[in-house]
Formats: C-alpha cells, sequence, structure tokens
C-alpha cells in the first residue's frame, strides 16, 4: 500500500509543516483577557465590575486632578484660577498649600535654619539600624550605608547645613563604611551611642547632657563589675542601678553645667512645642518602639515566669493596656498624669505622651515576643538547662537571640500600627500632621475651607513609609522562614 | 542603653518641678517665659502663622502679660489646648494662664476651682443661616437640623433654648469650627450656632458670605475672659490689671506708636501713674514701675488689638458692639488706676 | 525552677535567700511585690494629695446630676434632664452599636475580599489588593475624615427631595429621591430609614431607675424560644439519624418554628412601618442615622476588613491543596469541599487573629471623637468631663468600661475558638 502509494504519488513532503499559529482567541492578548478576565460567567461579572468602579473612580476625581493648581496665594485665588482655566463649574486641586505649608507637615514648627538637625537624625537612624538588622553581613552594611551617604548629601544640601556640619556628617558615615568592612561587629556601638546623639540634635542644648547621662549607665556597668565579686551578681546589679538613679537624679546637672562653663558646646535648643507633622510622628512612633522594647522583653519573660507574683503583675498590666483604647491612655496623658505624680511635678506633653505610648507599645510587644518565645521548639530550653546555664545566661545566649529574630517581622507589624497611631496625639492638643497641621493651616484665613489636599498629601506620605516598612518586613519574613527550614 | 535620654531627659532638661499655684509670678521670673493656654488654631483669636509665630485677639493678652511682667512680648509659650485638656492644663500648672475664648460661669468658678479675672470680649451665642432658608428668627428653627461644636458651653445653651421655647432640634455635633463651617456651607444643617464672634468669623471667609444672615436671637451671654488658677490672687491681680491697663489705655488714647510721646508730654495723673511716671503702681504687684506701658508698647491698646485682629477692616470684620468702651455705649469698663 | 540541688547539710543561713534556688524565687516574689505595693502607695498617696490640693474630692455622685445636654442618636430614650449615668448609657450604646454592626460587617467584607484576591481574575485580584495595601497603610483616622466628609459633600440636601408645583407642571424630576421603593432617604444630615410601629405594642415598663421598652424584649424572648426549640428538633432529628440512619424531613419545621411565632406576635401587636417623609426642614418619622454614625462605621468596616482579608487569605492559604484533591478524591462536591474541608480547617488559623481585629475595631471606636460621634468617649469622655470637671473618675470609670467590653469580648471569642480548636489527646 505504501509503495504504490509512494510512487503514484509526485510530490512528497519532506519536512514538518510549519505550526500554525494558535487561532485568535488562544493567544496573545485575547487568550490572556479570556484566561484571566472573562473565563466563567462569575468573572465576567466580576471584571465588569471591576471596571465600573475604576471608571467611577476616574469620572469623579479624574477632573479635579487634572484641574490642580500650583501656584496661588489662597484658596479663593486658586478657585479663581480653576474658574478662569476650566470654567465656573469645575473643580480642582489646590496644590498651592502643600507648596505653601509643606514644611509645617514635615517639621511642624522647626525653625527652618535647624532643619538640617531632623534630616540628619533621620538619616542616622538608619545607620543605627544597619547593625542590627544585617549584623556582619558586609554586602547588605555597605548599601545601606551608602544609600544613607547619598541620602545626607542631598538633603542635607537642601536643607542648607553649614560646611562643618556636612563634613562632620559625612566623615562619620564614611568612618562608618571603612568599619562595616574591617570589623563589622564594631558598630553596634554607634547604635548604642545613637539615642543621645538624636536627642542632643533634635533637642539641642549642651553637648554634655547626653554625654553625662549616657556616662550614668558607665557608673551603673562601673558598680556592678566592682561589686559583683564582693557582694555577688543579683545585688551587685541592684547597687548598680541604685547608684545610676542616683547620678542621674543629683549629680548629673552640676556636672553638665560645670563641664559646660569649661567647655562650652551646643546648638540651639528647642523646645518640645516646636515639633510637630511627621517629625513629631516619627520621634513619638521611634522612640515608643525603641524604648519599649527592653520593657516588652522583661514582660514577655515575666508573662512566662514560674513566679506567681510576678506573672500575674505582668499580665494584669498586658491586659489591662490591651484592653483600653490608645485614645484613653493618651488623655490619661494629659489629663491624669499629673494626679499621679508628685504636686507641682510638671513637665511637657510630649514626654508625657511618649511615655504612655512606650508603655502602651511595650504590651503589645510583650505579647509579639512571647509569640517568638513560644515559638521556640522546647528543645532549645532543654538544650540551655543541660548546659548547665543559669535563667539569664539561657535567656541572653540561647532563647532571646532566636526569639527576637523570629519576631522582627511581628515587631515592624507594631512599629507600623504604633505609627499610624501617632496621629491620635491631636486630640491632646500636639500636632501631628493629619489632624494637627491641617487645622493649623485651615485656621490661617488664607486657606480656611481647604479639605481633600491636605489628607491627600499627609495620607500619600503616611502609605509611602507604612507601605514601605510592611514590603520590608515580609521581606524578612521570607527570609526568615527559609533560615529555620 | 535606649533609656539613659529618656532618664537624661527626665532629670536634666524637662523635669521642672516647684509647686505650681503658690507663686505663679516667682516661677515665671525664673524660667524667663509666660507659658500660655492658647486655642489649637481659631482664626483671628489664636493661630499659628506660616512661620510658627501666633497672632490672634487672644495671643495678644498673652504678649502684654509677658511683656509687662518679662518685659518681653515674645517670652510666652503657647500652648494649644483643645476643650477637653485646656482646664486640667490650667489646674495643673502645665500652663499660668488661659487665654482661649473661655466662657465665665459660675460652677467653673467654683467646682474647677478657676479664677477667670476679666472679661476681654463680650460675646453671645448665635445662630446663623442660609438667607433662602426664610427664617428670620431663632424660634422659627423647630424640627431644624443644628450644627454644634462639642465639650463648650454652646451645647448646654442650645438645649436649653429650644426647650424653653417648647420647639424641638435635631443636633449634629461636629469637632472643631472649620469643620463646622464645611457642614453647614455643605448643608448638612439648617443653622450653625456657636459664639457670635465665630459666626461673623466664619461668615467672612465664606465664598458667598451675602447668602448668610446671622439671626438676631443671642440666646446665651458669653463673657470670654483670660482664666487663672484658684489660690494666686497676686499673679490674678497681674493678668486683670494688665487687661485694664490696655482698657485704660484706649480710653486715654495712649497707643503702641505714641506710649513714649505721651509718657513725655501728658499731665494726666493716671496716666502718669499708668505708664510708671509717678507713684509705684507696678511696684506694688511685684513688677517694674514701667511694667504695664511695656504692655502697651508692645501689643498697643484694646482697640488697637480689637481692631488689628478682628475688628472692621480685617477679613474677619466685627464691629465693637458691647466691646466698645463704656464711654461709646459698650461694656468695656476698666476700675480707676490708683 | 527547673534546676534540683543538693540540700544543705548546715542550717539556714540569710544570704541563701539569695543564692539558694529554693528560696531565690520567693525572695523575688516578695522584693517585687514590695515594690509594687510602695509604687501603688506612692501613686495614691500623690493622687490624694493632688486631689486636696484642687479642692477636688473622689466621688461618683456627679453621675446622678443633670446632665443637660442633647445627644444626637439614641438607641434608649434620653432626653437633657436626664442624668450623666444615662448619658454614659447612651454612649455606651453607641459605641456597642457601632463595634458589632462594624464586627459583622468587617467579618463579610474580608472574607469576601480575601477570597476575591485568590480569584483568578486578574483585574479583580489586582483591585482587591489595592484596596487591602491602601487601608492597611493609611491610618485610620484618616479613613473616618475622609468618609465623613465624602458623606456630607456627595449626598443630596432635603431639599433636594422636594417636589414642587412648578416642577409638576413642568414635568420634572426631584434632583433626589429615596431609595428602597421610597422608604429610605440619604440625605447629606443623615440616613432616614423607616422605624416599626405598633398600634397595639404592649407599652413599656418602668422600673424606676430605667424603662423597659416591652415590644422589643417580647419579640426578643420569642426569638430566643423559637431558636431554643428549633435545636431541641434538629437534635431529635439528628438522634434519629444515628438510631435508624435514616434522617426526618425538618426543614418545614424548622421554618414554621423560626418564622411563625415572631411573624404572629407583631402582626398581632399591628406592625407598621414608619417611612420617612418630607416635612419642613427635614424628613420627619423614621429613624434618623446621622452620618457621624454611618462615616464612623464605613471606615472601620473598610479599615478592618483589608486586615481580615489578609487574615483570611492566609487562612485559606495555609492549607495544603492535598486536602481538596483527598476530598474531590472521595467524590465531594466543591462547595460541600469548601464547606466541610477547607473551612473548618481554615478557621482554626483564621480566628485567633480574628480575636484581635474585632478587639481593635471595638478600641478603634474611641475614634469617633473625629467625627464627634456621641459614643462613651464622647459622653462620659467628652462633654459629662468638661462640664462637670471631674477627669479623674470619668477617665477611670472609661478605662474601666473599655477593658470589661474587650475582656468580655476576648472571653467570648477564646471560648468558640476553644470549641473549633483540634483537641490535643
Amino acid at each position: 500500500m505504501s509503495e504504490t502509494h509512494a510512487q503514484t504519488v509526485g510530490f512528497t513532503r519532506n519536512d514538518m509543516l510549519p505550526p500554525l499559529p494558535p487561532p485568535v482567541t488562544e493567544r496573545g492578548a485575547i487568550k490572556w483577557l479570556r484566561e484571566n478576565l472573562f473565563s466563567t460567567p462569575l468573572n465576567i461579572a466580576l471584571t465588569l465590575f471591576g471596571i465600573a468602579v475604576i471608571y467611577l473612580l476616574l469620572q469623579s476625581a479624574l477632573p479635579w486632578w487634572l484641574n490642580s493648581v500650583w501656584n496661588a496665594e489662597s484658596l479663593s485665588q486658586c478657585r479663581e484660577i480653576v474658574a478662569a482655566n476650566a470654567g465656573p463649574d469645575a473643580s480642582g486641586a489646590c496644590w498651592a498649600m502643600i507648596r505653601e505649608r509643606w514644611h509645617q507637615f514635615l517639621f511642624g514648627f522647626y525653625p527652618p535654619e535647624e532643619w538640617w538637625r531632623p534630616v540628619l537624625a533621620f538619616g542616622l537612624l538608619f545607620a543605627a539600624l544597619a547593625p542590627v538588622l544585617y549584623s556582619g553581613q558586609k554586602r547588605s552594611l555597605t548599601i545601606l550605608l551608602c544609600g544613607v551617604l547619598a541620602y545626607l548629601v542631598l538633603t542635607l544640601y537642601l536643607a542648607g547645613a553649614s560646611g562643618v556640619v556636612f563634613a562632620l556628617a559625612l566623615l562619620l558615615v564614611l568612618g562608618m563604611l571603612g568599619l562595616a568592612q574591617v570589623q563589622p561587629g564594631k558598630l553596634l556601638w554607634f547604635t548604642l551611642l545613637y539615642p543621645a546623639l538624636t536627642f542632643w540634635l533634635l533637642w539641642g542644648g549642651s553637648i554634655w547632657s547626653p554625654i553625662v547621662a549616657m556616662a550614668g549607665f558607665a557608673v551603673l556597668y562601673g558598680v556592678f563589675r566592682l561589686a559583683s565579686p564582693l557582694i555577688g551578681l543579683a545585688p551587685a546589679a541592684g547597687a548598680g542601678v541604685v547608684a545610676a538613679v542616683l547620678w542621674w537624679l543629683y549629680i548629673d546637672v552640676p556636672v553638665v553645667e560645670m563641664l559646660q562653663s569649661a567647655l562650652p558646646f551646643s546648638i540651639p535648643a528647642i523646645a518640645s512645642d516646636q515639633f510637630g507633622g511627621f517629625l513629631l510622628a516619627i520621634v513619638i512612633g521611634v522612640t515608643g518602639i525603641s524604648f519599649s522594647l527592653p520593657i516588652g522583653i522583661l514582660l514577655a519573660l515575666g508573662r512566662q515566669s514560674d513566679m506567681l507574683i510576678v506573672k500575674w503583675l505582668s499580665v494584669g498590666f498586658i491586659e489591662f493596656i490591651r484592653g483600653v483604647p490608645l485614645i484613653t491612655l493618651l488623655f490619661t496623658a494629659s489629663l491624669l498624669l499629673q494626679y499621679f505624680l508628685p504636686p507641682g511635678t510638671n513637665f511637657d506633653i510630649i514626654l508625657r505622651v511618649i511615655i504612655l505610648v512606650t508603655l502602651f507599645a511595650a504590651a503589645y510587644l510583650a505579647e509579639v515576643i512571647r509569640g517568638g518565645l513560644a515559638a521556640l521548639p522546647s528543645g532549645q530550653y532543654e538544650a540551655a538547662d543541660a548546659l548547665g546555664l543559669d535563667y539569664w545566661r539561657a535567656q541572653r545566649l540561647i532563647i532571646l537571640p532566636q526569639a527576637l529574630k523570629i519576631s522582627i517581622p511581628a515587631i515592624v507589624s507594631t512599629f507600623i500600627g504604633l505609627f499610624k497611631d501617632t496621629t491620635l496625639v491631636a486630640f491632646v492638643g500636639l500636632m501631628d500632621p493629619l489632624k494637627g497641621v491641617t487645622q493649623i493651616v485651615r485656621a490661617d484665613i488664607d486657606w480656611k475651607g481647604i479639605y481633600w489636599e491636605p489628607y491627600i498629601f499627609v495620607g500619600a506620605i503616611f502609605f509611602l513609609i507604612c507601605f514601605g516598612m510592611s514590603r520590608y518586613s515580609m521581606y524578612l519574613e521570607r527570609k526568615l522562614k527559609t533560615d529555620h527550614r | 542603653m535606649k533609656k539613659s535620654v529618656f532618664f537624661g531627659a527626665l532629670a536634666a532638661t524637662t523635669l521642672v518641678a516647684g509647686l505650681a499655684g503658690a507663686a505663679t509670678l516667682d516661677d515665671i521670673k525664673a524660667r524667663g517665659e509666660l507659658l500660655c493656654g492658647s486655642n489649637t488654631g481659631l482664626t483671628g483669636f489664636g493661630a499659628p502663622d506660616a512661620s510658627g509665630n501666633w497672632a490672634g485677639f487672644d495671643v495678644d493678652l498673652c504678649r502684654a502679660v509677658a511683656a509687662a511682667v518679662l518685659g518681653d512680648a515674645n517670652k510666652v509659650k503657647f500652648v494649644p489646648t483643645t476643650g477637653e485638656t485646656r482646664f486640667t492644663a490650667l489646674q495643673s500648672g502645665e500652663v499660668d494662664l488661659l487665654v482661649r475664648n473661655s466662657t465665665w460661669t459660675s460652677s467653673r468658678d467654683s467646682e474647677l476651682a478657676l479664677d477667670f479675672v476679666a472679661v476681654n470680649y463680650y460675646d453671645g451665642q448665635g445662630f446663623m443661616v442660609k438667607k433662602d432658608l426664610g427664617v428670620s428668627s431663632a424660634k422659627e428653627l423647630d424640627g431644624a437640623t443644628v450644627c454644634i461644636q462639642t465639650g463648650t458651653t454652646t451645647e448646654l445653651n442650645l438645649a436649653d433654648f429650644f426647650k424653653q421655647n417648647n420647639i424641638s432640634y435635631q443636633p449634629v455635633t461636629v469637632a472643631d469650627d472649620s469643620e463646622a463651617q464645611r457642614q453647614y456651607l455643605a448643608g448638612a444643617c439648617d443653622a450653625y450656632t456657636t459664639d457670635a464672634s465665630g459666626l461673623a468669623a466664619s461668615r467672612a471667609t465664606m465664598p458667598d458670605a451675602e447668602n448668610h444672615i446671622i439671626l438676631p436671637e443671642i440666646i446665651s451671654k458669653e463673657p470670654l475672659g483670660p482664666v487663672v488658677r484658684h489660690g494666686d490672687n497676686n499673679w490674678g491681680d497681674i493678668v486683670r490689671w494688665t487687661y485694664y491697663a490696655l482698657l485704660i489705655a484706649e480710653e486715654k488714647g495712649v497707643t503702641s506708636a505714641n506710649v513714649e510721646e505721651v509718657l513725655a508730654s501728658t499731665t494726666d495723673e493716671e496716666v502718669k501713674r499708668l505708664l510708671g511716671a509717678s507713684g509705684e503702681m507696678g511696684a506694688k504687684f511685684g513688677l517694674d514701675n514701667d511694667a504695664f506701658k511695656r504692655a502697651i508698647a508692645a501689643v498697643g491698646n484694646y482697640g488697637e488689638i480689637f481692631s488689628r485682629n478682628i475688628g472692621e477692616g480685617t477679613t474677619i470684620n466685627l464691629a465693637r458692639g458691647l466691646n466698645a468702651l463704656w464711654t461709646q455705649g459698650g461694656l468695656q469698663y476698666a476700675p480707676p488706676f490708683r | 525552677m527547673t534546676m534540683a540541688t543538693d540540700s544543705p547539710k548546715d542550717g539556714f543561713r540569710l544570704s541563701m535567700l539569695i543564692y539558694d534556688t529554693r528560696y531565690r524565687s520567693y525572695t523575688i516574689q516578695i522584693v517585687v511585690l514590695i515594690l509594687f505595693a510602695l509604687a501603688v502607695a506612692w501613686l495614691l498617696n500623690n493622687t490624694v494629695q493632688n486631689l486636696a490640693a484642687r479642692g477636688k474630692e473622689f466621688n461618683f455622685g456627679f453621675l446622678w446630676q443633670r446632665a443637660g445636654y442633647d445627644i444626637g442618636q439614641q438607641l434608649i430614650p434620653y432626653n437633657n434632664d436626664d442624668n450623666h449615668f444615662r448619658a454614659l448609657l447612651i454612649g455606651l450604646l453607641n459605641t456597642l452599636v457601632v463595634a458589632v454592626l462594624g464586627c459583622i460587617f468587617a467579618t463579610i467584607l474580608g472574607v469576601i475580599v480575601g477570597v476575591l484576591r485568590l480569584s483568578g481574575n486578574w483585574l479583580v485580584s489586582r483591585l482587591m489588593t489595592v484596596y487591602v495595601e491602601m487601608f492597611r497603610n493609611v491610618p485610620l483616622l484618616l479613613w473616618i475624615l475622609l468618609s465623613y466628609v465624602i458623606l456630607s459633600e456627595v449626598t443630596p440636601q432635603p431639599r433636594d427631595f422636594r417636589v414642587t408645583d412648578e416642577m409638576i407642571a413642568a414635568g420634572e424630576e426631584p434632583a433626589a429621591s429615596m431609595m428602597f421603593f421610597d422608604t429610605v432617604a440619604v440625605t447629606n444630615r443623615g440616613t432616614n430609614i423607616p422605624s416599626a410601629l405598633f398600634e397595639r405594642g404592649l407599652g413599656t415598663l418602668d422600673l424606676g431607675f430605667m424603662s423597659l421598652n416591652l415590644d422589643f424584649w417580647a419579640i426578643l424572648a420569642v426569638i430566643v424560644a423559637s431558636i431554643y426549640v428549633n435545636r431541641r428538633i434538629v437534635h431529635s432529628a439528628r438522634a434519629t439519624q444515628e438510631a435508624t440512619g435514616v434522617r426526618p424531613v425538618t426543614w418545614w419545621k424548622s421554618i414554621l418554628v423560626l418564622f411563625g411565632p415572631v411573624i404572629a406576635l407583631i402582626v398581632a401587636m399591628g406592625f407598621h412601618l414608619e417611612i420617612p417623609e418630607l416635612k419642613g426642614f427635614n424628613f420627619q418619622g423614621g429613624i434618623l442615622v446621622a452620618h457621624s454614625f454611618t462615616a464612623l462605621l464605613i471606615a472601620l468596616t473598610l479599615y478592618t476588613a483589608a486586615f481580615i482579608a489578609e487574615i483570611v487569605r492566609a487562612g485559606i492559604q495555609a492549607i495544603s491543596r492535598g486536602q481538596s484533591e483527598a476530598a474531590f478524591a472521595l467524590g465531594l462536591r466543591p462547595n460541600r469541599t469548601m464547606s466541610l474541608i477547607i473551612l473548618p480547617q481554615a478557621l482554626r488559623v483564621i480566628i485567633p487573629p480574628l480575636i484581635s481585629q474585632y478587639l481593635n475595631l471595638t478600641k478603634n471606636t474611641s475614634l469617633g471623637i473625629a467625627v464627634s460621634y456621641l459614643d462613651l468617649r464622647g459622653t462620659l469622655g467628652g462633654i459629662t468631663l468638661n462640664q462637670t470637671g471631674r477627669e479623674l473618675e470619668c477617665m477611670l470609670l472609661m478605662m474601666l468600661i473599655y477593658l470589661s467590653i474587650s475582656l468580655m469580648i476576648s472571653a467570648v471569642m477564646n471560648m468558640y475558638n476553644n470549641s473549633v480548636q483540634l483537641k490535643a489527646r
């Protein structure tokens, strides 16, 4: 059959036919559309619904965005410009307000000639975080520090910092970069010094006050080392704490004054009430979360402790703080704290708010860290016991490093939540970016009646910061997960 | 380690210990700064501008007191307070003086242990409605929706007024003045009620001011004035007489511009005493003799403060009305300075 | 303590309190207790001194004084002659109603969004991602303020509903019209919904300190009773099934028992709807739901739903594919697979974080302050505090109430959680 066929047929194809392109419904954009948008009746309905939502959003908001005004003196002028450009009934955004008042949203009333200070402190925050996040990883450290360097060059130039400041800041970061190449572990010292440095940068005043305050810790450590051979570890630690508290209460101030008169060096002091906008939000958020970390760790350990009284006190504190809204705690800071402190004690509202926010965050962090502790396999605890480590050594060397590492993503989430919640300080009269500064801007007769623009501006910045952090925490989560497989 | 800054801050910089209430004047002098409780932002009465300088009718009184006590009208720290936090801030010593359009009432004097030392603005609660609503009296507002700010005396007055006239209303509570204005303009309420000065200020900034009217009924007395803590009478006297000095200055035609001139040329004994040229009037308060002169030089007399911040010619455009001097048919009357 | 030590032979020395592991934990606990007691005593002492210095006393008598202010939204009758305690109750109910409705709506929306985010539809899953990320990363306060602004800017004014003679003559429609068969009117000052009225109501029972609406309680009692009877029916049906293998048909009994008595009761009481009508300035009749309530509810729902969506997504993704494949292999249909296999397992992952979202939502209702919603914080912690100047009492009472609500929610939810969790044997 095949032979005859071969002879009778004059032409035989030797090569394969080139494959036909898939039918038009099975390729390119149409295939993609069919698969991803119109695969089933339900999907078609959903897609149409989605398109309708997008259309409605665009239809209502797009003209407003397109008619934006960037240059105007006041809201009424904005309205005139919009009316002139797009007809009397058109609406348009008035970004001119942001152009005139952006600095209040970022810095509050911080004096413009000192803006370099918060800007520098913000940059160094990342330099201080780097050794914690990437302990010992030279490459990541170098990349992050280079980023900080680039940020500082740009922002310090924009903020008009003086040449000396510029040089010192760059030297500092370059020095850290160098150290990262040789001994990355030593960078942790900068992290430890960073709070004092930032306190001095932001609030200003004599350089000696943060130095002498830090010296309190040296006193603590010195007393502890001297006394521990004599009276044992625990009493020595107690003695160290007492000595440090005495130092801060009685010796601190005279020593600062003495040093300042002998070697005067200070930058202009900025009072707390000048802080506002995102500067305030970040200061409250970052100090809240970093001070609350040690308290949170202690509370978490206390909650897991075998000692009943310690356990119940920890549980009581955690559940109380987590059971009431933050806003009542803020009102406590503003209305009640004076009742609880000795008569006549009075310190400024920002510090009071920070204390309450710290306690608030500590309760949440305690739960986060408890989760981390619970996630550790019990073999780790048993191994530590088997090695004969006592409680604190076991915690310090074995348990906490692992538990904290597991908890980092959750700590970041807590921080995001706390950062968003800093907007609530507006209700006790502080100038948060969302409500406080907006209210001040609206009290100006030029901008009275402006609603959407400040909210959108502030919301966008919050979104950028929080979204960035949440992405970072997801990345960390993925990274840490593979480590533990 | 991070705790160090915390304790350092507590111990070194911000912890200001000292019995509040005993001798406010000494505290202020030691501090070199007057702590003045202000509004978080109310157009014309007290709000910071783009560069953070506070300005306004209430703010100027704080500046006058600072000029009298410390010799410098800029040595004031303005502490923004909300309706809820203002009196606590004063009681706890967080501020030395509260000038935040607060109404003088009996229970605030007695129960809250505060002293209202003077009335720097006589106000009253009124209603604003849109012209095309066709309402000419507040008594026609039966069934209306009324926008009202919370945390003030206005909500009590409103409840009383509608009850007395046996008519009903639906309250829409709003958080602050600008929010109230937005709601009102959007038509979310038929009437907006607050102090008449606030209504006038709101109306002045509306795009279509001519379409809104303020109804004739003033349903309450709202004497707004500076407040101090109960128990430190000398400090209360200082604030009271600084304020009266500004009134007397207006009465006698002394302004910030001509104060030196008047001092050199005047033959009026009261003016001489006021400006510290004769007698020891200032010293009796524990101040310098020219303390009140400094206050007048710094912020001007009452009339100047009024016309600069809220008077006719400004955007807010309030008439003097009840706040004219007694010689011109108003209520502002200072006791003799002797 | 975990370490066992040989008991020393010699007698007790003082230093053993610190060094001996048998005694050390007691020493530490006693020291902590003493420090705690000292701290509490110090705080109390300060408070007493401060109260004395300000000439104030600490008592809750002010709660029985006349409140004098009006509250826009009242679930139980209130007027300005009632006392501060009554105002507190109104505020508490307002807090609870937002919290409960918010939790329900947020759960529904969150589940829908969480499932849609996993859907194969590219556009919808992207839209849901945008929604979730936008709401999770911007402060709740902003959403509350924005939804309030949107509600009062976008909705029509009451006068837009008016039909005048000229309009009828010209054949024009009014600028706005009511929704749902002319029963609901959304204006820029609130939403008017119909209210239920009874011609032959049972009236109210005055208990002296509060009065009970008998209609409401009667309906509630009937509903509870019918649910109980229905459970008995289902129970006996199951018993029959287990005994004989045949399940008796009970659905018509259930429907009859669940709905019959209630319908009979409300018909007997002369039920009719009072539909809002435009009269004078406003819609009259029916119930006015203020925008501060609606805005707070919408913002809380959208914000919390974004978090719940993430929880649901994570819960569903945590169930391995093998589970659904095994279910298909057993011949279960997709919806049975979902309800019998996937959901019960996913719930175990979902519920614990869901509890904390419910708690967060409840606590976040206190942000109603931004739109002056008169909840517990607005009445007790706001106007009452302001009018009476009793910040210590008001704040402590408020915290106590919030704390009790939180503890109750977590107790109830934990009970439910325990009933769903795998029983470890």
